[in-house]
């Protein structure tokens, strides 16, 4: 029984990560249809974010807390700067999209190696998120998970608030939904579709910070981390939030039940041969939307 | 690209043979020329030797300092004069955590670099990848870093430790310790698989039982599940054959669960000083590593080697076993070139039985029959300041027995 917990948050707790490295992209690939394979590179950035800050603010519980909001906003100036260099011109083309982000990601990988150097490097977690909390039962839950699972849902939340209740967010679904009518209806839509670049990437950014106190920090973790995070919204359905979040929290539970079964590798192909079942069942994803096409 | 060019001009010359274009390109960089095939080009005051390792990647943590400690004992030798009289010129490639990129730099830096002898490599894949090449080639390889035995190629020399220096050590330490059934948990790759086979076979025959068994790929950082199958499955300690980065996941998860030291130790065969301070010590306090050395051995050979390397390196850089084979290497092999009197890889081979060398951990042995070395095994604690002090040693120099021919129990492995 206590395993089953403990594995149940565990999967859980995949599941957090899964949603927060997939959050960012469900608004610039489920929303926009921009393919940007740089997006593990904006998560970077936000890892070598709280890096830097540590160095620079020696309190690693004030470090991380900073180096939230200042990795969100880090990232997100890349995501802009990429959309008005690049993207901008290829809204027509989105397969297009791909090559030149995945160049950009090549880039950016580099970058990271001049300026911080090739081997990884690892943070410090701040004192209160390296205990955990034991539960009645026996079973103990890390307070960096928790941690992880909190700012996931609290991203979530404020994702869907902002684009339920802001006039911002309304601005942002119409130009998903019908982009000409939208101009034409005097929304500025080159702005909109800059903003809606900045908060995903920003969010790649606040998934950084939380991936620090996991695991280290290299100029590579990206590319680890954005087959997963395309797969989330695939599979949650392009444009959909809540597929989103379902597909992660399901996945990462499919993924931990595997890895108790078996082992991390046949899970990770357990994952993959459901995923691929799934989208011969239903290619559209969880759940649809009408949005401007892919094709 | 200058290949490409090369053949270009060849082929205008219409002179010379496809084959012998290949030695050509190679010899652009050197003065002389047509020697067959690819035997080293020491014709300068200088001789080449190649530096394999892993500069970007999951493995950098660990081999960057290997390349490192190879520099420093380049560095010493051409201080005291260099080899035969000719300075060394160290020629460095990035294996990038890549086993086809290892093979393929390996390639390059025997036929177009033309080196003597290449000091390098860290993971077991990695040196797999690259033993055809030294051996197509009758190239030299000096691989520094423990393994999982059960190997020996006429083109390695293996300078770090083979199972029964190192593994078979740190299990009879547990043994005496009571500990009666052991985890494994490891990297999914040659050498915590064939480690794992070994230490069940011991298990085996020793009365411990193995409680569980998992691996992770390499890179891996998600190991909640793992953690929670070594919490539940009621052994006394773990055996951790993880390598590179992983282990910062991994430590971090196994702290964040509350398991320590004093709960459930964890014995480590890849953890050195260098990726204990990349770690972080909060995560390892206290926690067990098998080596063959560590920063702490006492003994003036060491002192010179550590204070050599922090000299170069900077004071908060700390040596460990890995580079400290690593540094031996080079200096065994200038003993072997200087005893055969000659670079020429078959006349080092046949020199090296018996070479013997003042070492930071201790003197050691080179064995011709195995090219492997004897070495004394040392089970170590980390301490808060991310040194590891020694808590056992088998006082005296282990001979090397990579096929465990020794042991009973290992006659099934090999």
């Amino acid at each position: 029984m206590t395993v089953l917990f403990g594995q149940l948050f565990t999967g859980i707790s995949i599941g957090a990560v899964l949603l927060l490295i997939a959050l960012g992209l469900a608004l610039t690939f489920g929303q926009m249809n921009v393919i940007n394979m740089a997006h593990g590179e904006f998560i970077m950035a936000g890892a070598y974010t709280t890096y830097v800050l540590q160095q620079i603010i020696t309190g690693a519980g004030w470090s991380l807390l900073v180096a939230l909001p200042v990795a969100f906003v880090v990232a997100g100036a890349m995501g802009v700067l990429l959309e008005a260099l690049l993207i901008r011109r290829l809204y027509a083309r989105p397969l297009d999209t791909l090559l030149v982000t995945w160049g950009v990601s090549l880039i950016l990988q580099q970058l990271a190696r001049d300026v911080f150097g090739s081997p990884n490097v690892q943070t410090r977690a701040p004192e209160p998120l390296t205990g955990n909390v034991a539960l009645p039962g026996g079973v103990t839950v890390a307070n960096n998970r928790v941690f992880i699972l909190v700012l996931a849902l609290a991203a979530v939340a404020a994702l869907t608030l902002a684009l339920r209740l802001t006039p911002l967010g309304r601005r942002i679904r119409a130009v998903v939904q019908n982009r000409d009518l939208a101009a034409v209806s005097g929304i500025p839509t080159a702005r909109v579709d800059r903003i809606t670049f900045f908060v995903g990437s920003g969010l790649a950014g606040v998934a950084g910070v939380a991936l620090t106190l996991l695991g280290p920090i290299g100029p590579t973790m990206g590319t680890n981390l954005i087959i997963d995070a395309f797969l989330v919204v695939v599979v949650g359905g392009i444009g959909q939030l809540k597929g989103s979040v379902i597909v992660a929290f399901a996945l990462g539970v499919l993924q931990a039940t595997g890895e108790y079964l078996t082992t991390l590798s046949v899970a990770k192909v357990m994952v993959f041969i459901a995923i691929v079942a799934f989208l011969q069942w239903r290619p559209q994803g969880l759940f649809t939307l009408r949005t401007r096409s892919l094709a | 690209m200058s290949l490409i060019r090369g053949r270009r001009i060849l082929a205008g010359a219409m002179t010379l043979v496809a084959a012998a274009a290949l030695a050509a390109c190679g010899s652009k960089t050197t003065d002389t020329d047509t020697a067959a095939g690819v035997s080293a080009d020491v014709s300068g005051d200088t001789v080449k030797v190649g530096l394999l390792n892993s500069l970007s990647g999951t493995m950098a943590i660990s081999e960057v300092t290997v390349r490192d400690a190879i520099l420093l004992a380049v560095e010493e030798i051409n201080a005291a004069g260099g080899v035969l009289g000719k300075k060394i010129e160290p020629v460095g490639e990035d294996g990038a955590s890549d086993w086809p990129t290892f093979a393929e730099k390996a390639e390059k830096l025997i036929s177009q670099d033309r080196v003597a002898a290449v000091f390098g490599c860290w993971t077991s894949a990695s040196r797999k990848a690259v033993k055809p090449v030294f051996e197509k080639n009758k190239a030299l390889l000096f691989y520094p870093v423990q393994y999982e035995g059960l190997e020996q190629s006429p083109y390695i020399f293996y300078t770090g430790a083979t199972t029964n220096q190192q593994i078979v050590p740190g299990l009879d330490y547990l043994k005496a310790q009571g500990v009666k059934s052991v985890y494994l948990v490891g990297s999914d790759y040659v050498f915590p698989r064939t480690a794992n086979k070994i230490i069940k076979a011991y298990a085996e025959a020793n009365g411990m039982t193995v409680s569980g068994e998992d691996y992770a790929p390499l890179g891996s950082t998600e190991f909640g599940t793992i953690v929670n199958k070594v919490k539940s499955s009621g052994a006394n300690a773990v055996f951790n054959t993880l390598n590179g980065d992983s282990n910062v996941a991994f430590f971090k998860e196994y702290t964040s669960a509350g398991l320590t030291a004093a709960s459930l130790p964890v014995v480590s065969v890849s953890i050195a000083e260098e990726e204990v301070k990349g770690i972080g010590t909060q995560y390892l306090k206290d926690q067990l590593t098998a080596w063959n050395y560590y920063q702490t051995t006492p003994g003036a050979a060491n002192e010179k080697f550590v204070a050599a390397y922090k000299k170069k390196y900077g004071a908060d850089k700390p040596t460990s076993d890995p580079m400290e084979a690593a540094y031996v290497s080079v200096h065994l092999w200038k003993a072997m070139v200087e005893k055969a009197g000659s670079f020429d890889v078959e006349k080092v081979r046949a020199a090296a039985d018996g070479i013997t060398f003042e070492a930071p951990e201790g003197l050691v042995t080179v064995d011709g029959t195995t090219q492997h070395i004897a070495k004394t095994a040392r089970i170590g604690k980390i301490g808060a300041d991310g040194l590891i002090t020694e808590v056992w040693n088998s006082g005296q120099p282990i001979e090397p027995d990579p096929y465990l021919k020794s042991y009973p129990w290992a006659s099934g492995l090999s």
